[in-house]
């Protein structure tokens, strides 16, 4: 049982960033977008997230879940050390949902959707920034259990070049993931061509602060070239990432929609992969050079069985219900 | 303001928050299949636009109610980290089921929000339906979680160490029953008084008769079967305390002496310092009576509570009595209102029932939040009863403060846009819903 824990973990946190990154995203595209196309981009994105938007946001639940019913110790490392951080994400999380619920809920269109639309725009560049960011401090060494003083206890554990330069990747990829899928929600021509302008954009933008995240490693000792570079895994994954970046330009320019999406997903998950493989189990690293492994720190056994049972049945009993959901909503109304 | 305090305000916040959109989240679905039978079966518009009209103010509480549930399985980390250390693999099951539950809740939401037109009508129906179910299991799961809190078990505490952990047995534990219920029948009373209270004040204010009277009546029999069933529960719920939590009942019922039999007091004020109690009304025997079932019982009063183990008596009490004296009110209005019902009389003729409806509105989530400080304070000093203290539970992160600051500003100006939000939805019924009948093609 506890390798289905640890696999819906993985899951779990693989696809928050996916479809929740998406979602994130298309707050971000609407953010670089001019303001005479952003109604136009805000009703495509509406029709494409509006539906199973909720659902996305679940898969963050079943992380935090099974954390801290299965991993009682890494939750609380993070809630102490990285309180901060967790704080900012959450207020964006919430200004995010409800900004975007009440825009579409008004009964009165007026002045109030201005606040609404900002509100959204920047909590959807906000919150993946400080989820990237904790990402980023949870692998970097910068998490100090033995520290005294505030700032080396609270501040410097996250706010560090390393962290900060995975945040702005997340936005990015985020973005990048977001363009991808709405040049197929929508059927007007010109606007299939803007998304694809985004696409371009945004990936040639992940590309930029993936290179800055490898400086701040640099920078921070953070072994993160050996780890992506000196092993298999990691390396076959980065080549797999960049070759189908090949692909993909190639499709993006042909506007193949289907296979885009598919291979975008493939490569975030190809680049989740090269950076976590080298150091699995270990999910913290600290300042002390210890880390706190998903294997060590694991929750009594019968706990851990019954929440794999939990998981294991929950699925059985949603799977086929959100397929459906996807299946339904996802055909386009021709 | 200490950093303790703030991390108890901000979780009492923050559940306080929560805990009104989730009740809305469990029951208006509920309301919503009604209304929505009843368009299937009658085929009358009306109960269609109404169907439609509710299904929006859900949605628009689902998803503060999500946001909210999603910010406190962050907080109880950040507030209270030495807590779910030793809590979190204990009391976890009902978590992970609760997710199962809010997932299928959410999926069928999707399905029901954006079904019209697009699915077989009766099996849009049963997404309604699955909404509803789901959110009520989830809210009975998550209370089972509290419940643990109130009444460990699953688990031995020998010399500071969690052996023997059974999640499955401390999800079973002695309080969930008697807490669940009285949580779920408050939940109805609740949301159908404020509900049935809004379309109460549109028919006296007689904008759209027909349409509000049909979600009155919907909305007030579900109200008032809870506030009628209400006071039994809460009976049942007080001899559960009186047995697991004596200090808890004593704080409750501010008895700082023991007595035998014990006299019920009805208001009064409470001297925490002189231990006394001023000014209230003494029913004899009655306590006795509502905590064991016999009037010549004896209750333990908090001298026989260590002075460190004692609960703040004046909160708990206050809070006791607003519950109970919100309980007998509503349970009085609810007799009125099937008397009238049964007797086939037009309840468009009788405005001063429907004004009493409308000060009822805001009643039942008072005396719901007054029932949680109740079992929240009543339950200090311990986090979990007899097991660990709260401050022991406390984040080492100063500072606080700062924190509980931005989220009560983040719940007030959320308050303050949904009930505008809601206040457009109601003034936008007429033209919403009036010329559809000559709109609709
Ligand atoms: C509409 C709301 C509402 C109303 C009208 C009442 N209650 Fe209540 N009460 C709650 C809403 C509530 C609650 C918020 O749902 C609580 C908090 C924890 C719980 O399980 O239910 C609660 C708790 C609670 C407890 C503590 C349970 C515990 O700590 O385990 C007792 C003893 C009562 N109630 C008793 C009563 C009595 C005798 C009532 C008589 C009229 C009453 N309640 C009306
Ligand atoms: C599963 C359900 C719940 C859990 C796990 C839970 C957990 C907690 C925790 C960890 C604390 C802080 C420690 C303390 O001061 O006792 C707390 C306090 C508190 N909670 Fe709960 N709670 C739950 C349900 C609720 C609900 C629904 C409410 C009401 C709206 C509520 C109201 C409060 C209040 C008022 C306090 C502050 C107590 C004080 O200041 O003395 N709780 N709860
Ligand atoms: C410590 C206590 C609690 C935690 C950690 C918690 C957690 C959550 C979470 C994570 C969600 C969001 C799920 C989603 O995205 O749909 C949520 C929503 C919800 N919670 Fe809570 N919850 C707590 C207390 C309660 C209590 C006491 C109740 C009710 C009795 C409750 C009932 C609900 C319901 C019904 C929803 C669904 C939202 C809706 O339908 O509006 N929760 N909760």
């Amino acid at each position: 049982m506890q390798y289905v824990v640890i696999t819906y973990l993985c899951l779990g946190i693989l696809l928050y960033f996916l479809l929740g990154g998406a979602d994130f995203g298309a707050g971000i595209i609407e953010m670089f977008t001019s303001s005479k196309n952003r109604s136009k981009t805000r009703k495509t994105m509406y029709q494409a997230i509006g539906p199973v938007w909720e659902a996305n946001h679940m898969w963050l639940i079943i992380a935090i879940v099974i954390l801290f019913v299965g991993f009682p110790h890494i939750y609380t490392t993070m809630s102490v050390y990285l309180h901060i951080p967790l704080l900012i994400m959450l207020i964006g999380i919430i200004a995010r949902g409800t900004a975007f619920v009440f825009r579409h809920y008004d009964a009165i269109k007026d002045d109030m959707q201005w606040l609404y639309n900002r509100i959204f725009r920047y909590s959807s560049f906000i919150t993946p920034l400080f989820l990237g960011i904790i990402a980023g401090s949870v692998i970097s060494g910068h998490i100090d259990t033995q520290a005294t003083d505030f700032l080396s206890a609270y501040v410097y554990s996250w706010l560090n070049w390393f962290s900060i330069a995975v945040g702005l990747f997340t936005v990015a990829l985020c973005g990048f993931l977001a363009a991808i899928y709405l040049i197929g929600e929508t059927n007007d021509a010109h606007d299939k061509r803007r998304f694809i302008k985004k696409a371009e954009f945004m990936n040639v933008a992940a590309v930029v602060f993936g290179a800055m995240v490898f400086i701040a490693a640099q920078r921070d000792g953070i072994p993160l070239i050996d780890w992506v570079f000196k092993n298999t895994i990691g390396l076959s994954a980065i080549i797999l990432a960049s070759l189908s970046l090949i692909l993909l330009w190639y499709l993006l320019i042909k506007g193949k929609t289907k296979v885009l999406r598919l291979l975008a997903g493939f490569q975030v998950t190809m680049i989740l992969l090269a950076i976590s493989y080298a150091h699995f189990p270990n999910f913290i690293r600290l300042k002390s050079g210890n880390a706190i492994s998903l294997v060590e720190a694991i929750g009594p056994e019968k706990t851990i069985y019954s929440l794999g049972l939990a998981l294991l049945l929950g699925s059985i009993l949603i799977l086929p219900f959100l397929g459906y959901l996807f299946y339904k909503f996802q055909k386009k109304e021709e | 303001m200490d950093d303790f305090i703030a991390a108890r305000s901000q979780m009492a916040l923050s559940l306080g928050f929560h805990i009104i959109f989730s009740c809305i989240g469990m029951v208006m679905p509920f309301f919503m299949a009604v209304s929505h039978y009843k368009w299937l079966k009658t085929n009358k518009e009306i109960y269609k636009d109404l169907t439609k009209a509710w299904s929006k103010g859900v949605a628009i509480f689902f998803a503060t109610g999500a946001v909210s549930g999603t910010m406190l399985s962050f907080e109880l980390g950040l507030l209270w980290p030495k807590f779910m250390e030793h809590a979190g693999p204990i009391f976890g099951m009902p978590f992970s089921l609760e997710g199962t539950a809010f997932f299928i809740e959410a999926i069928a939401l999707g399905f029901f929000l954006y079904g019209w037109n697009k699915l077989n009508k009766w099996f849009h129906w049963f997404t309604g339906m699955v909404v509803g179910v789901s959110g009520l299991a989830s809210g009975i799961l998550v209370v089972a979680a509290n419940a643990w809190m109130n009444s460990p078990a699953g688990f031995d505490f020998v010399n500071g160490q969690y052996l023997n952990i059974d999640p499955i047995q401390a999800m079973f534990n002695k309080a969930w029953f008697t807490q669940a219920l009285h949580m779920c029948l408050a939940a109805f009373t609740a949301t159908g008084f404020a509900v049935a209270g809004v379309h109460a004040l549109m028919i006296l204010r007689n904008r759209n008769k027909e349409f509000h009277l049909k979600a009155f009546k919907i909305a007030a029999t579900f109200a008032c079967i809870g506030a009628l069933l209400q006071p039994l529960s809460g009976d049942i719920s007080a001899k559960d305390v009186a047995k697991r939590q004596p200090a808890k009942l004593a704080a409750m019922e501010a008895l700082y002496q023991t007595e035998q039999p014990a006299p019920l007091l009805i208001g009064g004020i409470v001297n925490e310092k002189d231990k006394t109690v001023k000014g209230a009304i003494k029913v004899p025997g009655a306590l006795s009576f509502l905590a064991h079932g016999d009037f010549k019982a004896e209750v333990k009063g908090l001298d026989q509570i260590p002075e460190a183990d004692q609960p703040p008596v004046a909160i708990t009490h206050y809070a006791f009595q607003i519950m109970v004296g919100i309980g007998t009110l509503l349970m009085l209005i609810s007799i009125v209102y099937f008397i009238l019902v049964f007797r086939k009389k037009p309840l468009q003729d009788k405005p001063w029932l429907l004004r009493l409806f409308v000060w009822a509105i805001p009643l039942g989530y008072v005396a719901l939040e007054a029932g949680w400080v109740v079992t929240e304070v009543g339950r200090q000093p311990w986090i979990i009863y007899g097991i660990m203290r709260t401050k022991d539970a406390v984040t080492p992160m100063p500072g606080v403060v700062y924190s509980f600051y931005i989220f009560s500003a983040i719940y007030v100006s959320l308050s303050i846009i949904v009930v505008f939000l809601l206040y457009r939805q109601i003034k936008m019924v007429p033209v919403l819903y009036n010329q559809s009948e000559t709109s609709r093609s």
